[in-house]
């Protein structure tokens, strides 16, 4: 959901577990790097209330972008990931064609089939359980239940972090979006600028890795600044994913300089 | 179409999303080209929303305003790896005293 915390608690998760007692358990045999379960439930909960804090920009986008404390509780609930549900957020405040704001929202939710893929082998689901754990299925939880040693702990991981952020997430929308309603002038006290530095924030660990990923970032802001004037609202930031195959051309005509 | 029905298709869009997923054989949608939009494409659309949401005015005009002044606060709490509501609380804190000062 919100990407930009993979540098913050999850890279908590992310770290080699230290050596802990029962990495010498001889019960463990070829497990050797089997965590205990209260170290995950541990990492899974620091990311799960860390990053379900967020939600709280989230209704404060939702009350200035005039949605109804409603939509944008409905939003957080039957959405459930962030960058989609700020850009719908956004492009309706902005006025965009209904269609245009639901394409750039899904286009954000692309990712979450890849994540799917992965996590799929290594949760073993049964099939029955699948269609609710994929409501879960988001940036956060991937991120925990990928770095786990095994099935136990990849499961637990992914549970642990899906209930606290989606109860976290869900509380703080609310909280965010009665009492953005109670400030008053979003523009005075610069809430204006909540959206966009969201935005940011969600891209900013992206681009931390020079190359192909910044070129396409530039290039789509460029593109979407520049159609702004000649095109309906909404229909730029879509245009903006041109950049994707654009970068791609580019980079394969030259690839000894790559090298 | 109003703004009910834009959520509920959102929201049925992203749950098949994330459905097929878990549900299709791995191999089916796992292929370079498939990994390589679904890695870039948010990237492209999120500097894209930061850059209309800094920059944009009404339906079609650009400006440079108080927003800018944030953005670049923000840049920097992210680059000094703040959290994510600490990024957005500079970007907030500063737009507002930017339009405070400039009256």
């Amino acid at each position: 959901m919100i990407a930009s915390q993979r540098n913050g608690p999850p890279a908590a998760a992310n770290a080699p577990a230290p050596p802990r007692p029962l990495d010498g358990d001889p019960a463990g045999g070829h497990q050797a790097r089997a965590v205990p379960d209260r170290a995950v439930v541990r990492d899974a909960l620091g990311v799960g209330l860390a990053v379900g804090a967020s939600g709280l920009a989230f209704g404060v986008a939702g009350a200035a972008a005039h949605l109804t404390v409603w939509q944008t509780c409905v939003l957080s609930l039957l959405v459930f990931t962030g960058a989609s549900q700020f850009a719908l957020t956004a492009a309706l405040a902005a006025g965009a064609a209904p269609f245009a704001a639901i394409a750039g929202a899904l286009f954000l939710g692309v990712r979450n089939s890849l994540y799917g893929l992965r996590l799929g082998p290594r949760l073993e689901l049964p099939r029955l359980l699948r269609p609710l754990a994929a409501h879960a299925v988001i940036d956060e939880t991937t991120a925990v239940a990928m770095v786990q040693p095994d099935r136990r702990s990849t499961r637990i991981g992914f549970a642990v972090t899906a209930v606290s952020l989606y109860l976290t997430w869900n509380l703080t929308t609310l909280a965010g979006a009665l009492g953005a309603g109670a400030l008053g002038d979003p523009t005075r006290l610069g809430l204006d600028a909540a959206g966009p530095a969201v935005f940011l924030a969600l891209l900013g660990p992206r681009l931390r890795e020079a190359g192909e990923q910044r070129s396409v970032a530039l290039l789509g802001a460029v593109l979407a600044l520049a159609a702004t004037p000649l095109l309906p609202a909404g229909i730029p930031v879509l245009l903006a994913v041109v950049a994707v195959p654009v970068v791609g051309l580019l980079r394969r005509k030259r690839p000894l300089e790559e090298s | 179409m109003n703004v009910w029905t834009a959520v509920l298709v959102t929201a049925a869009g992203c749950y098949l999303l994330k459905l097929i997923g878990l549900s299709v054989p791995a191999g089916l949608l796992d292929r370079p080209a498939v990994r390589r939009f679904a890695a870039l494409a948010p990237v492209a659309l999120l500097a894209a929303l930061t850059a209309l949401q800094t920059f944009g005015h009404g339906a079609h005009g650009l400006v440079l305003d108080a927003r800018a002044l944030g953005l670049a606060a923000a840049g920097f709490a992210l680059w000094r790896r703040a959290p994510f509501l600490v990024v957005v609380l500079v970007a907030v804190v500063v737009t507002a005293l930017v339009r405070l000062v400039a009256g």
